[in-house]
């Protein structure tokens, strides 16, 4: 079939690009239109003359943007393909040129030519002043891109790339390229954004001078002062570290080793980071033990002292991160501790061990590379975290705050948040790295079918007693916390009024009728759209994306492929700040100006929610054989159909939820968001926080409260169509 | 030097039975009794009971009903930390974290020898397994056979009343197959231990073997040495378990003392009545024991002749069905559609009851 394939002359994956492009280049508008594409108004507003509106042809004919003219060349240069064969090597060569020779000079001059004609001042000194001037790219310039983006990988599979699959080098371009494009070009442009001074030229000097700086690295507070940022952020990411893996470590013994009745309970646990709004917690433990704390005044009464804000600063923020990232931990022990071969703590016993001397010299060992990653997991979320500890921070400064006034404050300093940045990134991304290339390859868990038909041992008396206190401990606790968060959004003056009350949900959600139908009078009601319609766009996107980089990395083999995933998995360890950071350096000039609009929030969290498709793509699609893909292929399919087809529909419950899992985090999001919102599209947690820092607890716990309630439903809706899935199909894989 | 020791005991089960949650049988009133220094082997299908049972004499499951006794010792509430019972698994379970010599000595540490003597100990248990010099690799570090050998030295080091063998030789590969299963049963017979033996390789059952136990659906189906139960099957299971068999069906005319006349396929035979009486019967016939070479005996004809190698297998078409046979004679082989007489060595066919 493949020998038919070559030599057929109509391709219709090649005409449609090659349409793409040059309705790109005659049709759609060119620059981005500022009051949005699709409101179409501007079809009415002097299109097609209007240079605001006006594709690049129309804009050529009237004398403007002359430097977009040479990009017709490649767009007539295509059409010389159309009546060769495919296995012409010129049909190939072609390809590549006009897809290389199109994008290359897109790119040039887009990164060339800005808001005050040439960005580069040897430019101007070369062709003089340009007298003219461009602002951000528009969805012409996108689809232009994209069609010399896709001629460009139809040539390089015409050469042999990948035994000639269209459709896997195409994905593989089009993946490369959006993260390029939106994870490692604005990291990239922030990093550099810190050797740069107030007069805008590079210095080494000064970008040393910010780093070295005092605030961020000294040990002030070995001799009673403050520490730097620095060690502030590593020390808390040490401890939550530790801590979240012990306690991890302890319910999964319970849920694992015990005959606790109430297994599913805990299970059920695992859900809380996901559907809670990082600072809430922060919220709910001020309630508790801040100073007019339930918990505070009570302590304070009792022994007759003035009650005090110790809990703000590192108390507060362990105490706040602990609960918010045990669960997360507790996820990954079950797996570990379950992981242990339970012929290996069969054979101890043969071995005259009793249960505690078992534990202690093989269980414990065998976990270990899994403890190590349960760590690290739990550092990187301390590091990243920015709600808690803006809420609670006090005058306990890290990293992610920091970043955050240093560009949000009076300060406004770019060098200093770029810098700030780069030492997060430094913390993350060394977590990242010895996650992956050091204990990747290190695990002791046995992976064997037939032996293992063993049973785990209970935990020994030693450990259960002290486990079960712990787990009931902290369990309660957790629960009070989830409690007060609930409880405070009824209350109207927490430590002044405590009377009940509806106050707090009228004033965020009141809702009324007249005349002119539903009025939607509550305050909270804008971000709240605003924030569904966002997340509601992202969603199916970063599940796109996320499913077909899962494709590629499960299902096929590719020089590069490691980098490839190193790449992609690496948004995971970037912190949301920095991302914030990076987006607001990047995108607010041209070539890509999208600050301010929704399409920024909706790619910011394309890209920090993508590893989360990924995962749930590649642990789906690794159970799915091989063989099923082989004999589609075999049977005369192509890579895209054999996808669409075969693929695709059995990854039902994947799909689902990594649609779900994206929307929900799209929805808890806040320290990214924080710094792309804007006037027109506020998102419910940067609304929230707004409320928190106007003291406004009572409706900012009301709205968290409802948030929590509506990501539930969504979770909720997951497991009821997930289940119905299950049920209706029996689905053979592979057998 | 330090000599490593039988403590072999016999083991006793007396009606135990194991269930799972309410309803899942797994072991069914059995009755068994094992003596001391013999190696006995546990076989059957996969579910049927084997497995369970080796992990009760263990220790890791626990008997629901019934007395398990080693030696005169009621162990049947013991934990398996307690039992002087060594197992070898089926996985290995080597510690992947230790050293050989510190798996070895592993459980010499648990039973009071001091650091000095655990290690000799530990020596002379690898140096048993043809293994002296590996102390300090890791089991990463050792091929299958090899690790399977440690495992079976911690096992040994202890000196157990009886020695357990989880399906020993089923992650190796055929060759080595042959050669560990002697080596196995060669120290068992030089330290005189006790062992139990699971496997459902039939062939490796009668190799090893001084007792079969052969179960089925959570029963025992019959017990003996592995030519009783070649040669004299008691159910049709047994007869097509171990071994090829070929079942026909035949008819008693009459019994004289304990000499059955039978009729089969038109050909009138003798041999022993087995406890049945006039009527139709089944005779299980090993292919090895029908002669196609022979004078006397009924109709047959080949249908397929295949070369093995070492021997011919024949399919021949007679009254009732098809029956297979083997030839050791590669030389002289029968052609297909060749009419032959069919007839049964000597000490051959055995009756069952119809069914």
């Amino acid at each position: 079939m493949d020998k038919n394939f070559a030599k057929k002359k109509t391709h219709p994956v090649l005409i449609f690009w090659i349409i793409v492009g040059w309705v790109s280049y005659l049709v759609v508008p060119w620059y981005g239109v500022e009051d949005g594409f699709f409101r179409f108004e501007w079809l009415f507003d002097g299109y097609p003359f209007d240079p605001d509106y006006a594709p690049a042809a129309f804009l050529l004919v009237q004398g403007k943007k002359l430097w977009l003219a040479p990009l017709i060349l490649p767009l007539l240069a295509s059409f010389l393909v159309l009546r060769l064969r495919k296995s012409d090597p010129a049909y190939g060569i072609i390809l590549i040129l006009v897809g290389a020779i199109g994008f290359s000079w897109l790119i040039v001059q887009g990164f060339s030519i800005g808001i005050r004609g040439f960005n580069f001042n040897w430019l101007t000194a070369l062709f003089g002043d340009l007298g003219d001037r461009q602002f951000g790219m528009g969805y012409g310039a996108l689809l232009l891109a994209s069609s010399f983006l896709f001629l460009f990988t139809q040539g390089i599979a015409a050469r042999g790339a990948v035994n000639g699959d269209v459709f896997v080098v195409s994905a593989i371009g089009g993946v490369i390229l959006v993260v390029t494009a939106f994870v490692f070009f604005p990291i990239a442009k922030m990093l550099v954004a810190a050797f740069i001074t107030e007069e805008g030229m590079y210095s080494i000097d000064v970008f040393a001078s910010k780093f070295f700086d005092d605030r961020i690295w000294g040990l002030g507070c070995l001799g009673g002062m403050r520490c730097g940022v620095a060690w502030n952020s590593l020390f808390l990411g040490i401890v939550v570290g530790i801590v979240t893996t012990a306690l991890g470590l302890i319910f999964a013994l319970i849920v694992t080793r015990s005959g606790f009745r109430y297994k599913r309970w805990l299970r059920a646990l695992t859900v809380l980071p996901i559907i809670t709004p990082p600072f809430v917690i922060g919220l709910a433990l001020i309630l508790l033990l801040g100073r007019s704390g339930a918990v505070t005044v009570f302590f304070a009464d009792l022994f007759d002292v003035q009650p005090t804000r110790w809990f703000y600063g590192l108390p507060g923020l362990i105490i706040a991160q602990t609960l918010a990232f045990t669960p997360i931990a507790f996820l990954v022990m079950i797996g570990v501790v379950e992981g242990v071969s339970p012929s290996m703590e069969e054979a101890a016993q043969t071995l005259r061990a009793d249960k505690w001397q078992t534990f202690r010299t093989v269980s414990l060992p065998l976990m270990r590379p899994g403890l190590a990653n349960a760590f690290l997991l739990g550092f990187i979320e301390s590091m990243a975290d920015f709600g808690n500890p803006l809420v609670l921070g006090g005058n306990f400064n890290v990293l992610s705050t920091d970043i955050f006034f240093a560009i949000v404050g009076a300060q406004y300093d770019q060098g200093r948040a770029a810098v700030l940045a780069m030492v997060l990134l430094f913390f993350t991304l060394s977590a990242f790295f010895a996650q992956r290339v050091w204990l990747g390859n290190k695990s002791y868990t046995t992976v064997t079918g037939k032996g293992d038909s063993g049973v785990h041992p209970a935990m020994p008396k030693r450990l259960s007693f002290p486990v079960f206190a712990i787990a009931a401990i902290w369990g309660g606790f957790t629960v009070v916390v989830y409690l007060m968060i609930v409880f405070g959004s009824f209350v109207e003056l927490w430590g002044v009024d405590n009377s009940l009350t509806f106050t707090h949900y009228i004033t965020a959600f009141k809702v009324s009728y007249n005349e002119f139908g539903i009025q939607w009078i509550g305050s909270a009601w804008d971000s709240f759209w605003t924030t569904i319609y966002i997340a509601t766009v992202a969603a199916p996107l970063t599940a796109i994306v996320g499913l077909i980089t899962a494709y590629l990395l499960t299902r096929q083999t590719f020089a590069g492929k490691n980098a490839f995933e190193f790449g992609t998995m690496l948004s995971f360890a970037i912190p949301g700040t920095v991302i914030g950071v990076s987006y607001i350096l990047a995108f607010n000039v041209p070539p890509i100006e999208i600050t301010g609009t929704g399409i920024i929030l909706v790619v910011s969290f394309i890209f920090r929610n993508m590893p989360v498709g990924v995962r749930a793509g590649i642990a789906s699609m690794s159970q799915l054989d091989k063989s099923l893909d082989e004999s589609s292929l075999t049977l005369g399919a192509n890579s895209w159909q054999t996808f669409r087809k075969v693929i695709l529909p059995l990854l039902r419950p994947a799909i689902l939820a990594a649609l779900v899992y994206s929307f929900v985090r799209a929805m808890t999001a806040i320290s990214a968001v924080i710094f792309l919102v804007s006037a027109e599209y506020n998102m419910a947690t940067s609304y929230i926080i707004g409320r928190v820092e106007n003291n406004d607890y009572g409706l900012a716990i009301a709205y968290s409260t409802t948030l929590i309630f509506v990501m539930l439903a969504a979770v909720g809706l997951l497991q009821i169509l997930v289940g119905k899935t299950k049920i209706r199909r029996r689905i053979n894989i592979g057998s | 030097m330090v000599k490593i020791n039988s403590n072999a005991a016999p083991v006793l089960f007396q009606s135990v039975t194991k269930v799972y949650g309410k309803d899942v049988v797994a072991v069914d009133d059995i009755n068994l009794e094992i003596k001391a220094g013999k190696l006995v082997t546990l076989l059957g299908p996969s579910g049927c009971g084997k497995t369970t049972t080796l992990r009760m004499i263990a220790g890791l499951e626990m008997a629901t009903q019934g007395k398990i006794l080693i030696g005169d010792r009621d162990v049947t509430q013991l934990p398996a930390t307690d039992r002087d019972v060594s197992m070898v698994f089926q996985s290995y379970a080597l510690f992947p974290h230790m050293s050989v010599l510190e798996n070895v000595s592993y459980g010499l540490n648990f039973s009071g020898f001091s650091k000095s003597e655990a290690f000799d100990r530990a020596v002379t248990g690898l140096d048993l397994v043809g293994l002296k010099g590996y102390g300090d690799r890791l089991p990463s570090e050792l091929s299958g056979g090899q690790q399977q050998r440690v495992a079976v030295a911690r096992a040994l080091v202890l000196e157990p009343q009886v020695l357990l063998f989880d399906e020993p030789l089923s992650n190796l590969d055929a060759k080595l197959r042959r050669q560990v299963r002697e080596e196995i049963r060669e120290i068992q017979q030089k330290l005189g231990l006790t062992v139990v033996y699971v496997t459902h390789d039939q062939e490796e059952a009668l190799a090893v073997s001084d007792q079969i136990v052969v179960m089925r659906n959570a029963a025992i189906a019959q017990i003996g040495s592995p030519r009783d139960l070649y040669d004299a099957p008691a159910s049709r299971f047994v007869a097509d378990f171990i071994g090829e068999a070929n079942l026909l069906p035949c008819m008693i005319d009459n019994i004289s003392g304990a000499v059955a006349e039978v009729t089969i396929e038109g050909y009138r035979h003798r041999l022993d009545a087995n406890g049945l009486s006039t009527g139709p019967a089944t005779m299980a016939v090993r292919p090895s024991r029908l002669d196609v070479k022979a004078t006397e005996g009924f109709k047959a004809k080949v249908v397929k002749s295949t070369y093995v190698g070492n021997r011919m297998e024949y399919t021949l078409a007679v009254q009732s069905g098809e029956i297979f046979a083997v030839h050791e004679d590669v030389d002289n082989t029968l052609a297909i559609g060749q009419e032959i007489t069919l007839g049964f060595f000597e000490k051959g066919p055995v009756l069952l009851p119809a069914a």
